[in-house]
């Protein structure tokens, strides 16, 4: 009995000491090899008179269990020891610059016009599109802006051909007119893109954006058109609050014809929607002039309904900030890096337009 | 159109304020502008007195004056006019005045070592004509009292500058404005009662109009003023021009003028002593001439409304008088014409003579057909009171009567549009103030249309009448319902911005560039396709629109490459034009990367971009947008201005049907020509329409799952082929070797030089082999290599590489 009590105590103590892995394993075999100091004892088990056998293994099962953890905690800790040095060796410096990511960015007026269509879509309007070549009919005849209409100074054209028959399209209104011919009533339809006109300074581009809105039903009036842009400013600029102003004016293509101011003010150098008394037209409006309905086989007597047309590059323009028209189109490669858009950030309802 | 508060005045009664007013011009319709205070700084300019002039010391033409101008102090002013002499007086503006016309800030300044304390003005440099041989000359008896006083009287009225849409030309006179805001209750409308020509003597110069085809004048009325002495117009008129930032003239023009400002009515006066014979109106001949009072010599064609007499071409109808007949300051005798011209002739001729005049502005919109009579009423009597002189009865030639315009509305209308409702008691009183009559039927008003207002035909226009005057804030808000009954975007619509965002992703910078382009650029990049001029391009270098997107693309990448970037990559999505009619357009995703990957880089080597760069973003963007790879199939026939040893076109699959992309490294003959400065420039092209849409939708791309678990082998194969030979050839010949077998096949190497022969090359190839079924023994294995090299022996004359 006190056999495996001096093992166990000078087993303890030398195992405590400062060992190396050699040595750790030298007395594994000491103890627990064949002639082991242990597995004799486990040997005289049957020597034992029967009264103390019982006592004796359990006691000397106690003792093996316990030299045998420390053994392993010993080993463990030498190796894990060993372990952190080679890792240790192994140390880089993390603050060297990473393996490098490119990304691209999209476009300002392509991020909006997926904004915006993400709004409309909400309100059940879908999308349509039209050639940015267009005839003299469609971009201005069917939409009650006959020859010789003063109203068509308002744009200044470029034509492709000699009699100008063939121009480029001087706003996305002839969509309204493609896709009434084409289905029948009634419409609910977007229609973004590219827009013409000969005009180029400062503040106005050879070629800018527009979307172009419709909805022809048999009882819209001037209080949905009111609605559906008061929602649509709301949740384009992200506010709460819109001022809103609908002010008379005249189209050839509606009637009546109103353009729309929002309320603006400049803070700090930057402009917030919404607030202070300045005003900022942002868009054309009016309910969709009956000549132009005829025009497309519609009846004016049974539908009616409004259309809008809005400047996208403006929108993205005082949405984000950014003062300068020509540069949406001059490329410049650090104006895209920052203006542009991480291509992951896609408009989407139900997780809200910009993060 | 530009107005003043004071003028509005005249015509209307009111005691609000102008802020006011700048409301509700806003309110209903008559967008404002801008608003100027034209009178800030002018009380600076002071009625003077020369007392003394000499001789400048350094000059000759130049004098130093001694100025009164009413304060202690005498000025001391250098002036240049030969008329500033002793006595005379003038106007002063001393230093710190703006001079109206160069916008220039006076100073004190040295003039030839004399100090000059301020300046003496001409007509000129106060905008008041264009008088500048010499200072004003103020009559001694009126002003010499003034001295020290303003010459210019105080004004409280801005310049206001309203946007009249073309549909109003009624607005383009002060009346109009007038008329509209008494009408939204912004004050009363005067009753002007106009007085009326009272005369014995007939108008005796004879006016035909002729019954030409679609003869454009349609009624000419015209009055004679003789023994009149044409002298520069009295103070109030001078005022009320300068007043909208116009330069008076003379009595007899700015007189026409201002009744043209104030209603809307054109007129035009003749010297009736250079008329021959009477007046014609009538059609022009081709090849007529005439010299237009703008000094410019008009060659008209045939079918313009042209007034002539017995010489020729006098002018041409409501557009432009002509210089043979125009008036002077010595006129004696003046022809005063107030005629009506129909719009669209008014608008095609000046269109034709590239012309634009004041009186054609407003023709072209409209006149009113009745203000004939008040305009000769108006401007002969204000003629005779100015500039003396007989009045003859008043002439009015009619080839057409013009009908008062009626329509019938619909009281009902209203809400039916605007969503509201408003009393007729309220719509009586808004459309006559507006001008209307109205006679009440049994379900609908009968309106009788003011002939002020050619823009109103139909119903609908009434209605924005009513809801314009009662203003738009009226109408409520009605929110719209969420609810989508139709998919926003189509299948194509979807892969346009899917493709939009997978390129985007690749590390390429969205761009959008014009539609036109420079056609030197255009002309490396249209392949086959026509060119598309446009006929008034804004500039020659946008002469053409684009047939690729390359052109502006390549001229943007250079941009950048000259502002100092070299590793750049950009791309648009849009339109090229393959033709000139609508529709004739195809939508393109095209991209360019310049440079190197990796350049400077501690932990990578840096290399060119190449082709497989480019070919990577093209297939990986297409198996993104939802295509199968392994059925693409690439050859190397593409378009000239690619590489054409380093680029290649890209099919969805082996049918060949439509090109879905194009990509490699430009020509190097291009780069040299646009002198671009860059490693390599690779660039690829997608074409949109040309993409068959994926019609499964992504729940029918997720098909049973199935894996196979029994062990899988890899063997490599290494063969030596003929140079020419692709490695798609070789692949597509082992993936046909047994497709249930074979789930992988990967090109690893590919070599050339020492060991091989010449013209020849190894491609190493490991394929993956393994069955659904069950473990495969080596003797299964050993049939299916002997297969692979077999079969590609045979399909590409390759040999296995021993």
């Amino acid at each position: 009995m006190s056999d495996i009590k001096n093992i166990h105590n000078d087993y303890s103590t030398k195992l405590n000491n400062n060992l190396s892995l050699e040595e750790i394993n030298q007395i594994k075999t000491e103890l627990f090899g064949k002639n082991g100091l242990i597995s004799s004892q486990f040997k005289n088990i049957g020597s034992i008179p029967e009264t103390s056998r019982k006592k004796f293994a359990s006691d000397l099962n106690q003792i093996k269990d316990e030299l045998q953890n420390l053994i392993t905690n010993k080993i463990s800790e030498i190796e894990s020891k060993k372990i952190n040095e080679k890792l240790e060796n192994e140390k880089v410096d993390v603050t060297l610059p990473e393996r490098s990511f490119i990304r691209g960015k999209i476009h300002p007026v392509s991020q909006t016009i997926d904004e915006i269509s993400s709004i409309f879509s909400e309100i059940g309007f879908s999308v349509e599109e039209g050639p940015d070549i267009e005839n003299e009919y469609n971009n201005f005849t069917a939409l009650n802006t006959p020859d010789n209409h003063p109203a068509r100074d308002m744009h200044d054209t470029f034509y492709l051909n000699e009699n100008k028959e063939i121009l480029l399209r001087t706003h996305t209104s002839p969509v309204q007119i493609r896709t009434m011919l084409k289905d029948k009533p009634p419409f609910k339809i977007i229609a973004p893109g590219r827009t013409y006109r000969s005009d180029s300074d400062q503040t106005h581009a050879p070629m800018f954006h527009q979307v172009e809105g419709l909805h022809i039903d048999k009882d819209i009036n001037m209080g949905h058109l009111k609605g559906c842009l008061n929602y649509f400013i709301k949740e384009f600029f992200e506010v709460e609050k819109i001022k809103m102003r609908f002010r008379p004016s005249h189209f050839p293509f509606t009637e009546p014809s109103a353009e729309v101011d929002i309320g603006y003010e400049i803070k700090d150098g930057k402009i917030i929607i919404g607030e202070g008394d300045q005003w900022l037209e942002i868009l054309g409006c009016g309910m969709v002039h009956p000549n132009v309905l005829k025009n497309v086989k519609v009846d004016p007597l049974k539908y009616q309904g409004y259309a809008f047309g809005i400047g996208i590059d403006r929108l993205a323009m005082l949405k984000y900030g950014i003062n300068d028209l020509r540069a949406f189109f001059d490329c410049d490669y650090r104006w895209l890096n920052h203006f542009g858009f991480d291509p992951l950030d896609v408009p989407t309802n139900y997780r809200g337009l910009s993060r | 159109m530009k107005i003043t508060f004071d003028w509005l005045k005249d015509h209307l009664d009111t005691k609000l304020k102008e802020e006011k007013l700048l409301e509700q011009l806003t309110n209903v319709g008559l967008e404002v502008e801008s608003v100027e205070d034209l009178s800030s700084g002018l009380d600076l300019f002071k009625v003077a007195k020369i007392l003394k002039t000499e001789k400048h010391p350094n000059a000759d033409r130049l004098k130093v004056c001694d100025v009164d101008v009413g304060e202690k102090e005498i000025k001391k002013v250098v002036c240049g006019a030969p008329n500033a002499i002793e006595g005379l007086i003038t106007i002063y503006a001393p230093p710190g005045a703006v001079v109206p016309k160069s916008k220039v800030k006076l100073v004190v300044a040295k003039i030839r070592d004399v100090t000059s304390y301020g300046m003496l003005c001409s007509e000129s440099e106060l905008n008041l004509s264009d008088e500048s041989d010499g200072i004003i000359e103020l009559s001694l008896k009126k002003y010499e009292k003034s001295i020290g006083k303003s010459y210019f009287s105080k004004s409280d009225s801005n310049l206001i500058d309203l946007s009249i849409t073309p549909n109003r030309p009624d607005c383009l006179g002060v009346r109009g404005i007038a008329r509209d805001l008494a009408a939204s209750g912004f004050g009363k409308l005067k009753n002007l009662k106009e007085k009326k020509i009272k005369s014995k003597s007939k108008q005796i110069i004879k006016v035909k109009i002729n019954k030409d085809k679609n003869q454009a004048c349609s009624s000419f009325g015209s009055c004679l003023i003789t023994n009149v002495k044409n002298t520069e117009s009295p103070k109030w008129l001078k005022d009320k021009l300068v007043s909208i930032g116009q330069k008076p003239i003379s009595a007899i023009v700015d007189i026409t003028n201002y009744v043209m400002l104030d209603i809307n009515r054109p007129l035009h006066a003749y010297d009736a002593d250079k008329i021959e014979k009477g007046i014609v109106v009538r059609n022009s001949k081709f090849g007529e001439e005439f010299t237009a009072l703008d000094n410019k010599s008009y060659k008209l064609d045939d079918g313009m409304c042209v007034i002539s007499d017995d010489k020729g071409v006098l002018g041409l109808g409501g557009i432009i008088g002509g210089i043979r007949s125009g008036t002077e300051l010595n006129t004696k005798n003046i022809l005063l014409e107030s005629a009506y011209f129909k719009p669209r002739s008014i608008r095609s001729t000046s269109k034709k003579l590239n012309l634009d005049t004041d009186a054609k502005f407003r023709f072209e919109r409209g006149i009113d057909p009745s203000s004939i009579e008040d305009g000769l009423n108006k401007a002969a009597l204000l003629i005779r009171d100015i500039c003396g002189g007989e009045i003859s009865k008043i002439d009015i030639q009619r080839i057409e009567t013009s009908k008062n315009k009626t329509i019938k509305f619909d009281t009902n209308l209203f809400k039916k549009i605007t969503g509201f409702q408003i009393s007729t008691k309220e719509i009586f009183k808004i459309l006559e103030n507006l001008g209307f009559k109205i006679k009440k039927e049994k379900k609908y008003l009968k309106l009788t249309i003011p002939t002020w207002r050619p823009d109103i035909s139909q119903e609908i226009d009434i209605v924005e009448e009513l809801v314009r005057i009662t203003g738009y804030d009226k109408i409520k808000i009605i929110d719209p319902i969420k609810e989508r009954t139709k998919s926003t975007l189509t299948q194509s619509q979807k892969l346009f911005h899917f493709l939009q965002r997978a390129v985007a992703s690749k590390g390429y910078l969205e761009a959008i560039t014009w539609s036109f382009t420079d056609s030197n650029y255009n002309d490396h990049f249209k392949d086959k396709k026509k060119e598309i001029r446009i006929v008034n391009p804004i500039s020659s270098d946008l002469g053409v629109l684009r047939n690729s997107i390359f052109s502006n693309l390549i001229m943007y990448m250079n941009k950048n490459l000259d502002r100092g970037f070299k590793d750049l990559s950009i791309f648009e999505i849009g339109p090229i034009f393959t033709g000139s009619n609508p529709g004739e357009q195809n939508t393109v995703v095209c991209g360019l990367s310049a440079g190197k990957r990796s350049r400077l880089s501690w932990v990578e080597k840096e290399r060119n971009v190449d082709v497989f760069d480019v070919k990577r973003d093209v297939v990986q963007t297409l198996v993104e947008a939802g295509y199968n790879s392994d059925k693409f199939f690439i050859d190397s026939e593409t378009p000239n201005y690619y590489h054409p040893g380093k680029s290649g076109r890209l099919f969805l699959n082996r049918g060949k049907d439509q090109i879905a992309a194009y990509f490699g490294e430009i020509h190097p003959n291009i780069l040299k020509k646009i002198d671009i400065k860059t490693e390599t420039l690779v660039g690829f092209e997608i074409f949109l329409d040309n993409l068959k849409l994926p019609k499964k939708t992504l729940k029918d791309q997720k098909i049973k799952f199935e894996v196979s678990d029994y062990q899988k082998s890899e063997r490599d194969f290494a063969f030596i082929v003929d140079k020419n030979v692709e490695a798609q050839d070789l692949i597509n010949a082992i993936s046909n070797v047994d497709q249930k077998l074979i789930s992988n096949i990967k090109v690893f190497d590919v070599y050339e030089g020492e060991n091989i022969p010449e013209n020849q090359k190894s491609i190493a190839i490991s394929v993956t082999i393994q069955s659904s079924e069950k473990t495969l023994n080596d003797n299964d294995l050993e049939n299916i290599n002997n297969s692979i090299v077999k079969t590609v022996e045979n399909k590409t004359g390759a040999k296995i590489r021993s």
